[in-house]
């Protein structure tokens, strides 16, 4: 890495809001305004709810009310009678070809994966789970057959706490057990480093329920013409979907096409096979005619997975100067009543960045995953790694107020050197590359950090009623899911290659086809800066498909910050095959040796003379194939597939200044600094709004939310009104930055960043009400950090 | 079942509705104005946002009944002569959407918010916004926007 690398290439935006430009004709690296906001804009959007068909019905479906219970009778039959309806089913009807939902991770070998029908036949492990369906010619209708579907339910007891799901006496879950599986990864000897160690920090920390919350409920619709089947879905994952869709309910894989129109958010909780998108598929089998199903946001509170619900308990072995000996991690991590798609791979995704940014010699990960009478949980915005690194980021501010160290500094000591990459973790992981100092030293300049230091003493000697708090997090995570190889020694079902397809059309103009499955993320504009500078093309000469599985045959879809890194990379190198075509092509046109050609602006030219083609001639004489040189098809086109040998390691430092009203225990966030490095960046404006919303979502459980239910098994908070999304009223502006050290790991230089910001803003926030507090002898606060729990753990202070 | 007359975009309908149908089921499922879509069910969200006689109101409180005689706009309706509104043109130049579900409603109750306060400061925006919310932004460049599109709708004024 050059010291430029290493220094403030990136976009000069804290001060100004301005984004500098790249030199030149270069796309990559400019702020291009999106393609996709235009019709986002103006309305012409195509939601999933948005889609009509001819003779189309409307789908609802009954829930159950009870956490727990046996099923003793449902009787759709008063339903049925009334006008408009159409059709009423029970799980029963369905139990011969329901099939069970999949879960693709099987994460060790004593996993228990349970039986998990799409429509719940004799019992029922969550409030919400779907146990009856109506079929009506509106909305309006159906919600009125809803209430007339009569259940009976014998109650089991809810089964809530997972320390109290793991006692030998507690009643099941599921027949074997309330344990789903158990995990133990080591690495040296943890037990040396902990025995007679000058420091040890014991922990324990809790990662609440989260509700993901994408702004557009989820929706399906499926249609028939009796042989082949098409469904549509707000998901993230249509190529993922239609393998398991087909494997789930028999139909055909090659009679079955899958489409994500405009998919409203996803932040995870669109990587699911849910079973609406099963039951739908079935109802248009058997009833011949497309239903639509559009879950109210109540509904998709209830029954959307949801992310965390983690108890984490740490035990960190440190030198007296605060260099770190060795980590002991045992995660209980709760699945919810059922393994969905990847559930149990959650934690483990976690397992290996408990360490984060340190180096140390030893280090242990056990993890149970246990099953409650909750909705299940799966993939939410981080997946695992905001788990893990808001546990070792909020340690580290332990280590460093037990040792009476800034924690800016206990980081230091223990961070690996920018002249150490590429570094082998104490877990196992190669990070490819990175710069910890700079970006530290960037956000630390920024934020003013000696000032607010300087700021909090004065307020702590005045015993100022509103005390300040600075909170830091150093964080990096492996994203970029992932290279197939990796994913086959965690025993994930399926590989992490992404697809790109590059076409020039007759006419000089491109269309670009991506394995990638966009929504929100701007993959049409990132796309097209690739390709535009890759084959030397106008940016708006570039068209980009996705979402359909008709359209892009092959792809793995959208998550773990995986789009670019390895869907972008797709794309460049199908570009360099169209060329190494076209270059052939143009030799044989302009009469000379491909090796005499030079490729420049977007046309070859015979080097030293005038003599060129440009792409657009050649594809134009590769359409018409009047003649081609030996060996050379017609048309100009040509994909490719990229697979990683590593994941990639975008890092960063995020510092939060919050005052803590000591009186009303209000905490308000008064700066927020975030300078992160995800390597090359070809969207600057795409890059920023990225962190900007992971850096909210972060906040938000630091702050606000938490799916609540009570001992019964009923959740409390299916509302928007109850589950507390913040508003722009909730969160102040933040100031961003980057630094640049290109990924070594793929041709761009790039590295994820749709996690980022949630990753590293949760333990950045928590360390700053800590801080604020740490004057009154309080260590934590449980999340979120509301103003009554502060308030309690003042009172619980000053008592 | 009451027949209302109401004018949508420009266009005017008459249309036989259940008492109970919300603006936001018409407007979505009968005149395929799809436009401007649902987020909740507890009128938190504001995605759902249209003007009603001028003045933003959530589609999802209000029944088609209510609506009788009364004149809607939509954001299919917003720009003239396919034009963006300049609101619309700020949300894009600042990147103040992603997903974009939101953005209709956002868009409209910014507009709306200018018509009370036509240079808003940062904090009045952040309060004016409250009630529309957006997973994917963090609403920075949202603020921005808003700023933005009353400078430029400001600017408009002016500029006779
Ligand atoms: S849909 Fe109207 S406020 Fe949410
Ligand atoms: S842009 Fe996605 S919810 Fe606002």
């Amino acid at each position: 890495m050059t010291e430029l690398d290493a220094g403030l290439v990136g976009e000069q935006i804290a001060e100004s809001g301005q984004i500098s430009e790249p030199d030149g004709a270069r796309e990559i690296g400019r702020a291009r305004r999106r393609k996709e906001d235009r019709r986002l804009l103006t309305g012409h959007t195509r939601w999933t709810d948005n889609l009509q068909q001819p003779g189309m019905l409307h789908v609802m479906f009954v829930r159950s009310p009870m956490a727990h219970a046996r099923i003793t009778r449902v009787d759709v039959s008063a339903a049925r009678d009334l006008p408009g309806v159409v059709a009423a089913f029970s799980g029963r009807d369905f139990a011969d070809e329901q099939g069970s939902l999949p879960c693709a991770w099987p994460v060790s070998e004593d996993i228990v994966i349970p039986d998990h029908p799409p429509m719940a036949v004799s019992q029922v492990r969550y409030v919400g789970e779907a146990v009856a369906c109506v079929i009506a010619t509106d909305r309006y209708r159906a919600a009125d057959a809803l209430e007339a579907v009569e259940v009976d339910y014998e109650p089991l007891p809810a089964v809530m706490d997972m320390n109290e799901a793991l006692a030998p006496d507690s009643p099941k879950v599921h027949e074997a057990g309330n344990k789903a599986f158990s995990v133990t990864i080591t690495s040296g000897d943890v037990e040396a480093a902990l025995r007679d160690a000058p420091v040890v920090i014991d922990r324990t920390y809790v990662q609440q329920r989260l509700i993901p919350s994408a702004m557009e409920p989820r929706a399906v619709l499926a249609s028939t013409d009796g042989d082949t089947f098409t469904l549509w879905s707000s998901t993230q994952i249509p190529h993922v979907l239609r393998v398991m869709l087909a494997v789930t309910t028999g139909i055909p894989e090659h009679r079955l096409r899958v489409i994500a129109p405009d998919v409203g958010g996803g932040f995870g909780s669109k990587l699911q096979v849910t079973a609406e998108e099963v039951l739908c598929l079935l109802l248009t089998r058997r009833l011949g005619v497309p239903v639509k199903w559009t879950e109210s946001r109540s509904e998709g509170n209830l029954t959307v997975h949801h992310g965390r619900d983690q108890i984490q308990h740490l035990t960190l072995a440190a030198e007296a100067d605060g260099r770190i000996r060795g980590l002991r991690v045992r995660l209980l991590a709760d699945m919810g009543a059922y393994l969905m798609l990847v559930t149990p791979g959650i934690p483990m995704l976690g397992a290996s960045m408990f360490n984060g940014i340190y180096k140390m010699d030893a280090y242990e990960f056990g993890c149970t995953g246990v099953f409650t009478t909750k909705m299940p949980t799966d993939a939410y915005r981080g997946a695992g790694r905001p788990e893990a690194t808001f546990a070792i980021e909020r340690i580290m501010d332990e280590l460093a107020a037990e040792l009476k160290m800034d924690p800016v500094e206990v980081r230091r000591r223990n961070w690996i050197g920018h002249e150490e990459f590429p570094y082998t973790t104490v877990s196992g992981l190669t990070y490819d590359s990175g710069n910890y100092e700079a970006a530290t030293d960037r956000a630390l300049a920024l934020f003013g950090y000696d000032k607010l230091r300087a700021e909090q003493a004065d307020r702590r000697d005045r015993r100022d009623p509103v005390q300040l708090g600075i909170g830091v997090s150093t964080y990096t995570e492996m994203c970029g899911l992932a290279p197939s190889r990796m994913l086959g020694m965690a025993n994930y079902g399926a590989g992490g290659w992404e697809h790109g397809s590059v076409r020039m059309l007759p006419t000089g103009k491109v269309e670009v086809i991506t394995g990638t499955s966009p929504h929100g993320q701007g993959h049409v504009t990132a796309w097209s800066q690739i390709v535009a500078d890759s084959l030397g093309v106008p940016f708006d000469d570039v068209t980009v498909l996705h979402g359909d599985t008709a359209i892009a045959h092959k792809g793995m879809d959208t998550y773990g910050s995986r789009s670019l890194v390895i869907g972008g990379v797709a794309v460049l190198q199908a570009c360099e095959k169209v060329k190494a075509k076209a270059r052939k092509l143009a030799a044989h046109l302009l009469e000379c040796s491909p090796d005499d050609l030079e490729f420049d602006g977007g046309a070859f030219t015979v080097r030293g003379t005038g003599s060129a083609k440009t792409i657009q001639e050649l594809a134009f004489a590769a359409f018409t194939a009047h003649d081609l040189p030996e060996g050379v098809e017609a048309r100009l086109d040509s994909d490719a597939t990229f697979d990683p040998d590593n994941y990639s390691f975008p890092h960063g430092t995020h510092l939060c200044a919050v005052e803590v009203d000591t009186e009303t225990g209000q905490a308000r966030i008064r700066s927020y600094v975030a300078v992160d490095d995800v390597g090359r960046v070809v969207n600057p404006l795409i890059v920023r709004g990225q962190v900007h919303g992971g850096i909210a979502q972060g906040i938000a459980q630091a702050l606000f939310e938490e799916a609540v239910y009570d001992a019964d098994g009923n959740l409390l908070t299916t509302t928007m009104a109850d589950y507390l999304l913040p508003s722009a009223a909730d969160l102040p502006d933040f100031t961003t930055d980057r630094t640049e050290t290109p990924s070594t790991g793929n041709p761009l230089g790039v590295k994820g960043v749709g996690e980022a910001g949630t990753i590293a803003s949760t333990p950045a926030v928590v360390n700053a009400v800590v801080d604020a507090l740490r004057p009154y002898g309080i260590d934590d606060i449980r999340m979120p950090c509301t103003p009554e729990r502060i308030w309690r753990a003042l009172e619980g202070a000053r008592s | 079942m009451p027949r209302i007359a109401i004018t949508v975009d420009g266009i005017k309908h008459e249309e036989d509705v259940e008492p109970r149908l919300l603006l936001v089921h018409l407007l979505r499922d009968r005149l395929g104005r799809t436009g401007t879509p649902v987020g909740c069910d507890t009128t938190n969200c504001g995605a759902c946002t249209v003007m009603l006689d001028g003045r933003s109101v959530k589609s999802c409180s209000v029944l088609a009944v209510q609506a009788d005689g009364c004149d809607v706009v939509t954001i299919e309706g917003l720009g003239a002569n396919g034009s963006l509104h300049p609101m619309q043109q700020a949300f894009h130049e600042e990147h103040a959407l992603q997903c974009g579900y939101c953005t209709p409603g956002m868009v409209m109750a910014a507009i709306d918010l200018l018509r009370d306060d036509p240079d808003p400061s940062e904090e009045t925006i952040r309060r004016g916004l409250e009630g529309n919310l957006c997973r994917c932004t963090g609403y920075c460049n949202i603020v921005r926007a808003v700023r933005r599109g009353a400078q430029e709708m400001g600017q408009a004024v002016r500029t006779p």
